[in-house]
């Protein structure tokens, strides 16, 4: 850190800082006339200090209270019309989620090799904020630490059993769920086909889907010099408009998006959660358990929230990855080794060989698992981009865009082909021993199948509490930066209001229902965001273009 | 008695800070002591500036102001912090030692209802560090 003592020179450069003076170090800022927080309201009242965009602020409580207040209202009237935008999109769309998402894959891989990868996130002489260690950690637990969880026994189980069963047709109409040609009657086939489609679900595709939001954000807020929020990236289309309407709709969609998508995960997973817990501990299964459960989640993650990033959330995700790997660890050597260790590098090669069967956007045969499954999952991850992805592209400072790719890209695909692997393997095993029973809670009903059920099954509740309370927390601190127009230090108590905004949504909608029908919802946000994604790709090339190399 | 006094900075907000300003300015005189002036910015983009060396120059700038006026021995420290609304405290308490001030003059605002809630940063720093502190209030 420089430190500059007086010089003879002052009298000249002693002017009051107006106007922004070029920064030293290369980099290419954008030269715009607004100033960060320009719209912003800025008060105190009753000793609370609150600095908010206006309208964004306003426009997003209102949509936000009238969504809540329709849902709970008019329940059986809403519930179908969500539920049939979203069939519609994944029905007619399809095409467009699985083309989009190669785009990005695409894009996301071409970049490591190309001399743009050299460019550095936040100037050429910019140093990381965070270690590797901690920068992981956090880029994993925003990722899609809670879906693992819940996904990584029950997915490889399900499509191995779909692809097993075959093909089976009605009216000349496919029937069956299974992937690509299905695999009737091949035990072995039907592993690898199941593997391969389960670790298409969480290998390149979302982690690209994260990528090109987080690298846009990063490029145009700490290259040059754009507030942090998503309207950021529509610089290079719609120029000095993106500070109007246009950009505090795209700003408003991204808050509608993360804390729907949160309130509503919230929601589920204290749902299940709470089965979990009945099972272990025979704590009642009702609304009153869950609701606790949401207000503890909620009252941990305010704390957290208020130690901020570097003591809250990177301490829990640190936390949360060491227990992740240790249960990962329980489960490869108590469970199958011998199966988990050639599993990884066999689902690994079916992986990329069905890669591009599995992501061939026209003329599938398999409708109802490329529509069912993969544009489901597509718009899911898109969903949840504009959240996860501001919150990845804030703590990647200083990280070069090679760097970048291969930490965002390919070490968490390659994670999720391990994780995938012994907990689909353990329980795929299982159930050919016919020692499995259940479908709904399969990672407890896999870990049970396993010794020392009872300290599993209670670290993996807790790693799923820990998850959401980082989710929850790295959710409010995005909204809070949205809603403050892109100002990362907003008043504190801004955040911890958005924290309980989530908790509250989640309670209200659990108890009067439509967690469901919200979420239907929420997905149906991908088909906007897939156009935000495919103008930061656009974004993402013109930016880097115009960077120092080196 | 004190070698170097530390005045904790918000460019974004000068006018509060006016008073503490000339204390200190004033308290150099006397002691012959040199005034760091410390502003804590993100790494992302502010109103104030885009990046942290763009910070480091209107600091800078404001410090080369205050000595044009007060005729102290200034210096300016920028301190940069992931999270500024969280760490400001832990932020500036490192400073304070990795600069080796002996003397914490702070604009400080009145007591208020949440206080309890939300301490002022005066008190809290006070509490982790060895240098002494004169909180100022407007």
């Amino acid at each position: 850190m420089a430190t500059h003592s007086n010089d003879p020179n002052a009298k000249e450069r002693s002017q009051p800082s107006e106007g922004i003076p070029a920064p030293e170090g290369p980099a290419n800022l954008i030269d715009t006339d607004y100033v960060i927080g320009q719209d912003n309201l800025t008060t105190t009242a009753l000793g609370v200090n609150v600095d908010l965009h206006g309208k964004v602020f306003a426009v997003s409580a209102i949509v936000v209270m009238f969504f809540v207040i329709v849902t709970l209202a008019l329940q059986d009237q809403v519930a179908p019309l969500f539920d049939a935008t979203f069939s519609f999109l994944t029905g007619n769309l399809a095409w467009f989620f699985l083309l989009s998402a190669n785009i990005f894959v695409v894009l996301s891989l071409v970049l490591i090799f190309t001399p743009l990868g050299k460019v550095r996130i936040g100037g050429r002489d910019a140093t990381p904020d965070f270690s590797y260690a901690g920068w992981f950690a956090m880029l994993f637990a925003a990722g899609m630490g809670i879906g693992l969880m819940y996904f990584g026994v029950s997915e490889p189980m399900s499509h191995y059993q779909s692809a097993m069963g075959g093909i089976a047709t009605e009216n000349g109409v496919r029937t069956d769920w299974a992937p690509l040609g299905a695999a009737e009657g091949d035990q072995g086939a039907a592993i690898s086909l199941g593997m391969a489609a389960t670790i298409f679900h969480w290998g390149l595709h979302p982690w690209a889907i994260y990528a090109v939001v987080a690298l846009a954000l990063a490029i145009f807020s700490y290259n040059k010099g754009l507030p942090l929020t998503m309207r950021s990236i529509f610089y290079p289309i719609l120029g000095e408009r993106v500070w109007g309407w246009p950009g505090h709709v795209i700003d408003i969609l991204a808050v509608f998006a993360t804390l729907f998508g949160l309130a509503t995960s919230l929601g589920l997973g204290a749902q299940q959660a709470t089965s979990g817990l009945n099972d272990l501990f025979n704590i009642p299964d009702t609304h009153t358990t869950m609701v606790l459960l949401i207000i503890a989640i909620t009252i941990v993650a305010m704390g957290s929230i208020v130690l901020g990033v570097d003591k809250g959330v990177k301490r829990l995700s640190q936390l949360n990855m060491g227990l992740a790997f240790l249960l990962l660890a329980f489960v490869i050597i108590v469970g199958p080794t011998l199966l988990i260790a050639t599993g990884i590098f066999q689902n690994l090669a079916s992986y990329l060989i069905n890669l591009p069967a599995l992501s061939m956007p026209f003329a599938r045969e398999d409708a109802n698992f490329s529509q069912g499954w993969t544009a489901f999952y597509w718009a899911w991850w898109i969903s949840w981009s504009p959240f996860v992805g501001m919150f990845i592209a804030r703590v990647s400072r200083g990280r070069t865009v090679r760097e970048f790719l291969i930490a965002v890209l390919l070490v968490p695909s390659f994670v999720s082909v391990i994780w995938m692997t012994s907990f689909g393997g353990a329980g795929i095993d299982q159930l050919l021993a016919g020692t499995f029973e259940g479908e709904a809670d399969a990672l407890f009903v896999m870990l049970a199948g396993l010794p020392l059920v009872e300290i599993t099954s209670f670290i993996a509740i807790v790693l799923v509490v820990v998850f959401f309370i980082t989710s929850s927390d790295s959710g409010s601190l995005v909204i809070d930066t949205i809603t403050a127009g892109g100002k990362v230090d907003a008043p504190k108590p801004q955040r911890v209001f958005w924290a309980i905004i989530e908790g509250a949504i989640a309670i209200a909608l659990l108890i009067g229902g439509g967690l469901a029908a919200l979420q239907a919802a929420v997905i149906s946000t991908g088909l906007p965001f897939t156009l935000v994604l495919l103008v930061g790709c656009y974004a993402i090339i013109k930016g880097l273009m115009s960077e120092p190399r080196g | 008695m004190y070698n170097k006094i530390m005045v904790p900075v918000d460019l974004a907000h000068l006018d509060p800070l006016a008073k503490a300003l000339e204390v200190a300015a004033d308290l150099a005189r006397h002691y012959r002591a040199e005034v760091c002036y410390a502003g804590v910015t993100a790494t992302a983009p502010s109103p104030l500036a885009h990046t942290p060396q763009e910070y480091q120059q209107k600091l800078d700038a404001f410090s080369k102001q205050q000595a044009a006026e007060h005729g102290q021995p200034v210096s300016a420290r920028v301190v940069i912090s992931h999270d500024p609304a969280a760490d400001l405290d832990a932020v500036l308490v490192k400073a304070i030692e990795e600069s080796g001030v002996d003397l914490v003059v702070m604009g400080t605002h009145l007591p208020r209802h949440l206080g309890i809630l939300m301490p002022s940063h005066g008190g809290k720093v006070a509490t982790h560090t060895d240098a002494s502190i004169l909180l100022v209030r407007p």
